[in-house]
This record gives C-alpha cells, structure tokens and sequence, in this order.
C-alpha cells in the first residue's frame, strides 16, 4: 500500500493512495497563497494600482517592467492570479479511480484534475459540499473573470530570471505548475462528475475496498473518510472539529482500530482561541462603527461568515447597532444564504430541532427579513443606491487580490476610522496587506479557524488508538516563527510519519488475509474433526470462483448436489476439470513408549532412543534405519530398503489421525 | 397490520434472531380497537421493548405512523424508532391532529395524550438517506428514496449476510414537487412491497394534469367555485404547484385559496426540506422556491360566501370534518360549482358517499343536503402502478416478495404476475399471519492471502468455464461443536493451507500438527 503526497499545504491536501488494487485520490486542495505575489485586481479602475512604478533590477534592466510592479518595497507580479496545483508528475492521474472530497474548501482544485489529466473516474462527496463547494467555485471563476486582462506576465516565471528577483518572488517554487483560474465550464464538467454520499453510507468499490463518510463538524457536509476491506482499515482525517459551531458534531468513535490514520486540516492558528477571537471581532466591530467607521470583513462567503452572522443577531441589540446596515457581497451571497437553511440533515442537533417546528436553522433569515442585513452580487448595480455609511460589509475574497473587496479597500483604505477585520486563517494579514500599503486603516487580526488544535488532536489519537499516523511534515515540528513551542507540535506514539510535497510512503502494513465464501451446500459437506479442545479441522477441495473481487467457493461438480443444466453439463464432460484428491492430512502426536511397543510386535527389537530438544531419535540398529520423530516431522532415514521404509511409514501411521 | 387490507401498517420481521417493526400505523375505517393494530400477536400483557430491537416507520402518514405514541407510550417500547428528519418534524403534528379530532372533536378517552406524543418523539432517532444506522452490533438499516411524499423512504434491514427490503408507500414516476423511488441492486432475501394499484396500469400523469386542470379553468370561466378537499400535506403541494404555474401561463385572476392552519405550516416544511424534493425544484429554489406562491393566499371563513369564481383547498381531505366540509354544505347547492376529489376516500365519509353517486345526503340534525354540483374523482396518488412495483423488483432483484398495503383479489393478481415474470415466490398474508422464508446463506470465512494469490495467479483471469478445483483446510475455532453450516456469519471459521499459517501462534501450533503426520522420507 502507498500513498503519493501531492500538496505541500498541510490544510490544502492531496493525496493519492494505493489500496488492494484501487487508486483513491484523497482531496484536491488548491493552494491559493500563490495569489498573494500577484498585484490585486480592482473592480473599478484605481489611479493608484496603475501609477505604481515597474520594477527596475540593480543592474538598471527594464525589460520586466510591464510584469512587475513595485509597491512599498514589494515586487508584484502585474497578471492575472495564478494558483499552485497539486503535483501531477508523480503519478499517472488518470488512473485515479475515484476522488474522496472531505469539505468544499477542500475540491477547488478538482476542474484541473477531472479535465485536464484523462480521469474517469468518480468523485464522492455530499451534498452540501458538493452546492457551497460549486458556489465558491462560481464565486471564484466570477471574481477572475468579471476584470479581463489583457497580457498575461510570463517572463519572470523563467528560471533563470526568476533567480535574479527579489524576495519574496524569488523563493517561490513550483512556479513552472502555477495556473490561472478555471473557466465554469471546467467547473460544470467536473461537478458533473461528483456523485453525492450521506454519512455513515458504505460504498462498494469493485468490491475490493468499502469507503464511508463520517461528519467531522468543521463545515456543512465536511466528513472524514473511512477505507477499509475485511481487514485492513484507513482513516482518512481532514478538516475536523470539536468545537459547536452549526454543523453536526465529529464522529470519533468509528475512526477506531485503524492500522492507518492520514491526519491533515489541522487548524492553522494554533494560539489563537475561536471563542475568544469572536468576542474580539464583534468588541472592534461595535467600537468602529460608533465612531463612524467603516468595517471590512474579507471572507469567504460560507461557512465562517454563518457563525459571524449568528454571533452578530445576539449582538447588535446589546450592543445597540441596530440602525448600522450589513452588507453582504459576493456573487453566490443569495445562494449561499438560502442554502446554509436547507441542510437541517448535516446541522447540530440544535439547529436541526429548530427545522421540526418549522423555523430557519439559522438567525441571518430574521436579519435579511428586517433589512438589517442585505446581500448583493456585486458593488455594481443595486448596492451603490442603497450604499449608506457608516457600515459593515461582508466580503471576498480573503486574499485581497480579487473580489469586491479590493473596491473597499481602495476606497476605505485611507482613512484611519475604518477597520478591516482578518478572520479567515487561510492567508497571512500582512502579505495580504501589501500591495495596497501604505494604509492608514485600521487592521484586526482576529483569525478563527476551529479545526483541531494540537491538544485535541494528541487526545484524540490516544483515544483511537491507530497503528501508524501519517500527516504533514509541518505537524513534526513546532511552527517556524515559534520554534520553542514544543507544545505546538505532534508528539505521539508511535511515531508519527511525516510527508511532503511530491513524497511517496509506503504504508506498513501487510495483508494476510481475504474474505472468502462457502457456499451452503459446501459447508453442509465439510465434516470437521476435533483436533484439540476448541479447535477443528476439515479439508477443503471446491471450486475457487472469482467475479467482481468477490471470492466464492463451490463443490466440486462432483459434489454439486444439484445437477447443471444439461448443455453445460456436455460442456463440462467434455473436458473435466482437473481433479485430484488431496493427500490426507494427518494430525497427532507419536506416544513412542506406544510405538516401540508395536515395533517389538513387528520384529524390530533393537532399538535405541535418544531424547532431542524437539522430539526422538529412534535407532533401529538391525536395520541400520533411524526414525526421527519430531515435533513437526517424521524422518525415516534408511538405505533403499523401499519395504521397510513402507512398513515403518505404516506403523507412524497408525498413531495419527488423519482427515 | 396492512395484510391484505389497506390502513394500519404494521408488519413485524424476525430476521437472524432480531425482531424489527416496521411502521405503525392507524386505520381510517375504523374507530374501535381495530384501527390499531393487534399487538397481542407479539405479547399479552408485557411491554415490546424486549420484543422488538427497534421500529422502523416509513413516512408520515397516519396509516404508517398514527398508532405509534399507543404502541410506545401505552403498550410500552422504550428502543430506538427510525425515520427520516421530514417524517420527524411532521409526524408529531399529523398525530397532535388526529389526537385532537380523537379526542377533543369525538370525546374519546383512553386515547393517548399530547405528552405521549412528545415522549413518543424522544425515542425517535433522524435517519438520512444511504445513512448505514448500525442499530447494535448485528442489525443495521438504510435508508432509500421513496418519493410518495415528502421525507418518505424505504429501508433495508440486514444482519449478517440476510436482508429484508420494506417498501414504504412509494412511487416510481416522478411528480412536480419530488422524485422516483431508487434502490440500488441489494438483492434483498425478502422485498415487502406496497400494493395499493396492483391491478392499475395509470394513463399518463400529463393527461390526468391536463383534465384536471380543464376541468378547474372550465368552472372558474363560468363562474363558478372549485372545492378540493385534500390533506394538508403531500398532493395538496403537487396540486398547488401544478394550479400556480398554470395560473401564471395563463394569467388568470380568480383567487387561489388554501385553507389555513396546517398547511401554511406545511409549505413551510416543504421549503426548509427542499432536498427531499426534486431535481428541478431543488436547482431552481434560490432564483424562485416553488413552496412560495404568488397566486394561492390563505384562506379566511368569510371568503366562502364571496361572489365569483375562487379555488379552495380544504383540509380533511375526505370531507369528513372540519373546514371543506363546512366550505362543501355552503357550495353545493349550485351546479355551477365543483367539488374534485384527489384521492382515496374511506367508505362512511361524506367524500365515499358523493363519489358513489348519492344526491342527497343526510347531515346532522335530520337536515338532508341536495348535491347539485358537479363531483370529480382524480386520483392524483402517489403509489406506484403495477408497473412501478414491476420495475422495482427489477431494481433490487429480491429473491422473494412479500406483498402487503393492497387488497386481496388485487394483490393475488399481481403475485401471480410476479411469480410468472421473475419465478420467485411471493406472499401475500393476512393480518395476524406469518409468512417464512429460509434463507441459504453462504458462510464467510478467512483465507490466507498467499493461498488465494497463489490460486489466483495460476491463470491471467478466473474463467468461469474452467473451474479450478483447490484444496485448503478449514480451521473451526473456539467452538467445536459448531457446525460450520450452522450458523450464518460467524469470523470464528479460518480458512488456510499449513503453510500459510505457519507464522501465527496457533497457526504454527497446527502446522506442527500436521507436518507431524506427513511422511516424510529420504534415501
């Protein structure tokens, strides 16, 4: 068994593993930080993006002037964004028999993989990821596409120049497999191809293997994956949460008794508490707007933003915001809404007894009824009439480089009584930031990721106990700007297996067994004898027959109690099966005071014994013959006297048992 | 319940040593002990909690559900009962409904109580589809679309390697407001289906929209008023969707009305469940959600007496009780009105009494009633024809079939189509009857892998006209006494040559064993 390790990102994974036969791709991550070295795309042409001067190398050559831009000491590449893919060297992708998706933020990559590397294979997830997970999709191709360039830069992905640029463009890697953005067709044809799980539901594959979803309480619809045959078990671990946020709680206890746990998706900003980082977020919010700020909150537009807008319904009338309009702003921010309040299945348990009565799962509906919060496509069009400061937006995408959010950040940006609010983990605030430095706005960090922590992590692998864990070489070790936090890290027994990017492990496990059936009527004509107390043993001689991976055996034809049709009979007297009795097996121990008795009785006096660590030596000096009884064999040595070795293998034998 | 008759479900199955109730439901031509079903069958005086493993409950009409606060709460079962989250948010307010007609409207007592209903409820855990519920270490049950209505589902029960399929109510063509039925090919040992048309071959769903809506345009341009008693929930959605979008073409203007109370409530259901629905309501619900509609209002009493032409959907739907029977007393002195009955009536309401054709019927307080406007029948269930449990055999390929929720001289028709067609058997008991089958497991059991690759290896692909014969030793632990045909299912039996087993404690125990007794000689 192997697994192929596509994706360097630890929370954007993708992995291939190897598993009796099948070929099961495990999450298509797409890493968008690549995004970040691109200059941001403005909805509405600003002066200032377009004044900034291109770069000039120390030498003083100008020939990537028109593809990179200098801003604040920064270098940005002047191009559409380019996302870094998941590997796709190392293995042959069109044998991938099916992808397993984990949760939306999980599938971005999968139009690359579906459309551009022969698969043909089946993609499993559930329904809501599925419907939010083409949302953001939608929501991306949207944002790229609604602000055509017209070149594209090229020219610094170049080896040879890219040596010569400053940092950070200069360290980058894997520039030769970053690619622009998919178009809704691709996106179309890949969703095309997803074919939708409940939890808990067991899926055949070819028969060899059985794949199962569990919920793992990080999004709507986010699961864990279980693989196993008969005999061998794989957890598959991503994007998990303990904590109650609105979607149904981890299932712990069926990851058990795995011999492999593949653990990714663990929250990115271990220091930093959700709980707290909610109350954080709504205290700085209330605190702008009361002195006529705006507030900016770049973020996806599901998931997170549900909670937000929970944890904002019970504020805002303590807080007395009640008059300040919310906006919320994306493409797919209608959709988005209506969806989150249809899933009731894939809600906790609170949320769900909220849809028996019969009301919305979530609070945002009484938002959107009384007008408190308001959702438009895009700043165009209704929105700049119903526009009023001061107020809250909602909106993508949290890497400031495209969506309308890059419109509020020119126009916000500054004045110093405007905040912008950083909640989605996926980039970091400052790189985010720097194109559009320097900025006189406010800025909050207030990450919330709620996926595993380290302590929740150690405390559930110790109460599932697997054989091996398999997870990102970043979880090995403590994060690189706190080295000395040793409690940062995975520490478990046994040791855990680390990969990275373009790694390929083999997983330590060997398979010893298979299932196989008895048909009845085999089983009826098996007569098993006693061996030992508790334990019998019958021999077995039937058909094997193999179809689908499923192994079955029947009586011989000699056995079959009901004859085959007869034209298949002719078939089969025409040419019949090879068939030979097997040699009796033969089971017991010598008593040798019982042997040497029976050998006096046959003529045979002389006989010497000689006590061995396993057994006897017996001596038939006459005969020049030895006898070696063993605890697991028998050996009678003697010279080409065929009649006696026959009569000697007889009298052995009349102390087994044979069957 | 359910056997040979149409009205209380009820049907228990012992299947490898587990007892499983599936639905429990009420009967509506009764009002004495039978409209429950008998319980006595299963115990006399003992609560069923250490009968029954667990209940299974297919959808959330009263037929299948509306006994089930009296079997847990009054005769006493305290395990887990399974439905879908739809049948979970509707079946305590269905069965608070019943309750209260019971009850409040009738006077009965001995009936059970709004707080049974909600302790009823506790015990209900929400099942999703294709979910695998491991009910205990054994019994596990799936759920699997259905389509009659809203969150109605079909459910395999399976322990071990035996399996039962329970129908349900289903429907096999897809309608406005859901989908067809589906189950994969699980080759269930026994598939108990509903047989409610097993005679009827249905025309075309188009036809009867068609004539239906010819009929409600006919009368509306006359002038005249559309009564349709229906229930609050399943065909009353269909036939709104179906009146809504024709208004809309045609831009009509007579009022739509929908009796208020239950069914505003039920809309609301509908949308929050929009997944339960169909493809095309579930792809076009954030643009426009079909459950909001523009041209049917809530009713109001008053509006009865209004003149000009207006459609009522009314609750009960047989006209039995209640507000369409109040709306059918004020309309149907005029021949101009009409009355369209979508579904089935029970004999004794006044809907079974119009339909038969009575002109005059007595109400209460001796008054007679002179029916004068027009009465249409149109069955706008949503159960499966003949062909729809044709073709759902075909789906799961069951080695029987156990036929129930029908009438007798139908369902002998159609077993013995069944038999013809697919030569199974097939039953069809009465209520209080046990139908067996024997079930010809086969027995699972380990082989070394080394032994299978070996035997496997001998040609590029098994080929099924030349069997290979093996030869292997079956290893029987733990239990001696136990025939290895005896018991389905059991991981006690081992499968594997001596040499394969060499490496294990008891495996080299046994290769010791056996080398021993070879012969082995030299020179």
């Amino acid at each position: 068994m192997k697994l192929y390790c596509l994706s360097g990102h630890p929370t954007l994974p993708c992995n291939v593993l190897k598993f009796k036969s099948t070929t099961i791709m495990l999450d298509c991550g797409l890493d968008m930080t690549s995004a970040l070295n691109f200059l941001p795309l403005p909805l509405v042409h600003s002066p200032r993006l377009a004044k900034l001067p291109g770069w000039v190398s120390k030498d003083g050559n100008t020939f990537l002037e028109k593809e990179l831009k200098e801003c604040a000491g920064r270098v940005f590449v002047d191009s559409l964004p380019e996302f870094c893919l998941p590997e796709r060297e190392l293995l042959d992708l069109s044998t991938i028999d099916v992808i397993l998706i984990s949760n939306y933020h999980c599938m971005m990559a999968l139009p690359y993989i579906t459309e551009h590397t022969g698969f043909t294979g089946t993609v499993y997830a559930t329904e809501p990821t599925l419907q939010i997970g083409r949302l953001l999709m939608e929501e991306l191709v949207n944002f790229i596409e609604r602000v055509p360039k017209a070149q594209s830069a090229t020219c610094w992905k170049n080896k040879e120049i890219q040596r010569l640029l400053p940092a950070p463009l200069k360290d980058t890697v894997e520039v030769s497999t970053w690619k622009s953005c998919y178009t809704m067709q691709e996106v179309n044809s890949a969703l095309s191809k997803v074919q939708l799980v409940g939890y808990s539901q067991k899926i055949e594959l070819f028969g060899a293997v059985q794949i199962t979803p569990l919920s793992s309480g990080y999004s709507l619809g986010s699961s864990n994956w279980i693989i196993q045959s008969h005999y061998e078990k794989v957890s598959y671990v991503s994007g998990s949460s303990l904590l109650t946020t609105h979607p149904q709680p981890m299932d712990q206890s069926s990851l058990k008794n795995s011999d492999v746990l593949i653990l990714t998706g663990l929250t990115q900003i271990p220091t930093a508490n959700p709980d707290g980082m909610l109350g954080e977020f709504c205290s700085n919010l209330a605190m702008t707007v009361r002195t006529g700020g705006n507030v900016l909150v770049p973020c996806y537009s599901s998931g997170v933003i549900y909670d937000l807008l929970e944890c904002l319904y019970q504020f805002i009338d303590s807080a007395s915001l009640t008059t300040i309009p919310f906006y919320f702003i994306s493409p797919v921010a209608n959709s988005s809404l209506e969806f989150s309040q249809i899933f009731a299945e894939w809600l906790c348990h609170n949320k769900q007894s909220k849809v028996y009565l019969p009301e919305p799962p979530f609070p945002h509906a009484e938002l959107i009824q009384t007008n408190k919060l308001k959702h438009y496509p895009s700043v165009h069009g209704d929105f700049s009439n119903d526009f009023k400061q001061p107020c809250v937006v909602f909106t993508g995408h949290p890497s400031l480089r495209f969506g309308d959010v890059v419109h509020f950040m020119e126009l916000w940006g500054k004045s110093s009584i405007n905040t912008i609010i950083f909640t989605e983990p996926d980039f970091s605030y400052l790189e985010a930031l720097a194109p559009y430095q320097p900025l006189a706005m406010k800025c909050v960090y207030c990450p919330i990721d709620t996926r595993l922590n380290f302590i929740q992590v150690s405390k559930l692998l110790k109460e599932v106990q697997p054989l091996h864990v398999v997870c990102p070489e970043q979880y090995v070790r403590p994060p690189p700007a706190q080295s000395h936090r040793s409690d940062l890290m995975l520490d478990c027994q046994p040791p855990t297996m680390p990969y990275r990017r373009c790694s390929v492990l083999s997983l330590p496990f060997r398979r010893r067994y298979e299932r196989i059936e008895l048909l009845p009527e085999l089983a009826d004509s098996l007569v098993p004898s006693e061996i030992k107390p508790g334990i019998s043993v019958a021999t077995v001689t039937a058909v094997l027959h193999t179809k689908d991976n499923k192994h079955v055996l029947r009586p011989t034809l000699k056995l079959a109690p009901a004859p085959p049709p007869s034209k298949k009979r002719k078939r089969v007297l025409e040419e019949p099966p090879e068939h030979r009795a097997p040699k009796p097996l033969l089971s017991g121990a010598v008593p040798i005071e019982q042997f040497l008795a029976t050998l006096q009785k046959h003529g045979i006096t002389e006989v010497k014994v000689e006590d061995t660590p396993d057994g006897h030596i017996l001596h038939l000096q006459d005969e020049d013959t030895l006898i070696q009884l063993e605890e697991d064999s028998t050996h009678i040595i003697c010279d080409n006297n065929e009649i006696l070795r026959a009569t000697l293998r007889d009298l052995v034998l009349r102390f087994l048992q044979k069957f | 319940g359910a056997g040979q008759d149409v009205g209380r479900s009820c049907i228990l199955v012992s299947i490898g040593g587990k007892n499983v109730m599936l639905d429990c439901g009420m009967h509506m031509g009764y009002n004495d002990d039978r409209r429950f079903p008998d319980f006595s069958y299963i115990t006399q005086n003992s609560r069923l909690t250490e009968f029954l493993d667990c209940v299974i409950i297919s959808h959330f009409h009263l037929d299948h559900c509306g006994a089930l606060p009296y079997m847990s709460e009054m005769v006493g079962f305290d395990g887990p009962i399974y439905m879908t989250h739809p049948t979970k948010a509707i079946c305590p307010i269905l069965l608070e409904d019943y309750r209260k007609i019971t009850v409040d409207k009738k006077g009965e007592t001995n009936f059970f109580t709004s707080q049974m209903i909600k302790d009823c409820m506790k015990k209900v855990v929400a099942v999703n589809l294709h979910q695998t519920v491991q009910v205990d270490d054994e019994l596990e049950i799936k759920a699997y679309y259905a389509g009659h209505v809203l969150g109605a589902a079909m459910f395999q029960i399976r322990v071990g390697l035996e399996s039962v399929v329970y129908t349900g109510d289903y429907n096999m063509t897809p309608d406005r407001h859901l989908g067809a039925a589906w189950i994969d090919k699980c080759r269930p040992d026994v598939l108990i289906s509903e047989s409610t048309y097993a005679t009827t071959i249905r025309d075309s769903k188009r036809c009867r929209e068609r004539d239906f809506l010819k009929k409600v345009h006919e009368t509306v341009e006359r002038g005249g008023k559309v009564l349709i008693p229906v229930f609050a929930l399943g065909r009353a959605q269909e036939l709104c969707i179906l009146l809504e979008t024709f208004w809309d073409r045609m831009n009509l203007k007579a009022p739509i009305y929908f009796s208020t109370g239950l069914t505003e409530k039920a809309n609301h259901y509908y949308k929050l469940f929009i997944t339960w629905t169909n493809q095309k309501i579930r792809k076009t619900f954030v643009q426009r959600n079909m459950f909001e509609f523009k041209h049917i209002k809530a009713f109001d009493r008053s509006y009865a007496d209004n003149p000009g032409p207006m459609v009522v959907f009314a609750t009960p739907g047989m006209l039995h009780a209640g507000q369409s029977l109040h709306i059918f007393k004020k309309w149907a002195g005029n021949e101009k009105n009409m009355v369209i009955m979508p579904g089935y009536c029970v004999q004794g309401t006044v809907g079974h009494k119009i339909l038969s054709g009575q002109k005059k019927l007595e109400m209460e307080g001796r008054q007679t009633l002179e029916v004068k406007m027009q009465v249409e029948y149109m069955s706008f269930s949503a159960h499966a024809d003949a062909k729809g449990i044709m073709q759902l055999i075909r789906m799961a390929e069951p080695r029987s079939v156990l036929l129930v929720h029908g009438e007798a001289k139908k369902m002998e028709f159609l077993k013995q189509k069944i038999e013809q067609e697919f030569s199974i058997n097939c039953f069809m008991p009465a209520n209080g009857e046990t139908a067996t089958t024997v079930t010809n497991p086969s027995v699972p059991v380990d082989i070394a892998l080394s032994l299978l690759k070996r035997e496997a290896a001998l040609g590029p692909l098994p080929d099924p006209k030349k069997p290979r014969t093996m030869h292997g030793t079956l290893i029987v632990k733990d239990n001696p006494s136990e025939e290895v045909s005896a018991a389905p299912a059991t991981d006690r039996v081992n499968q594997g040559t001596p040499a394969s087993l060499s490496d294990e404690e008891l495996g080299g125990y046994l290769c010791t064993l056996l080398r021993k007794g070879l012969p082995q000689s030299t020179g």
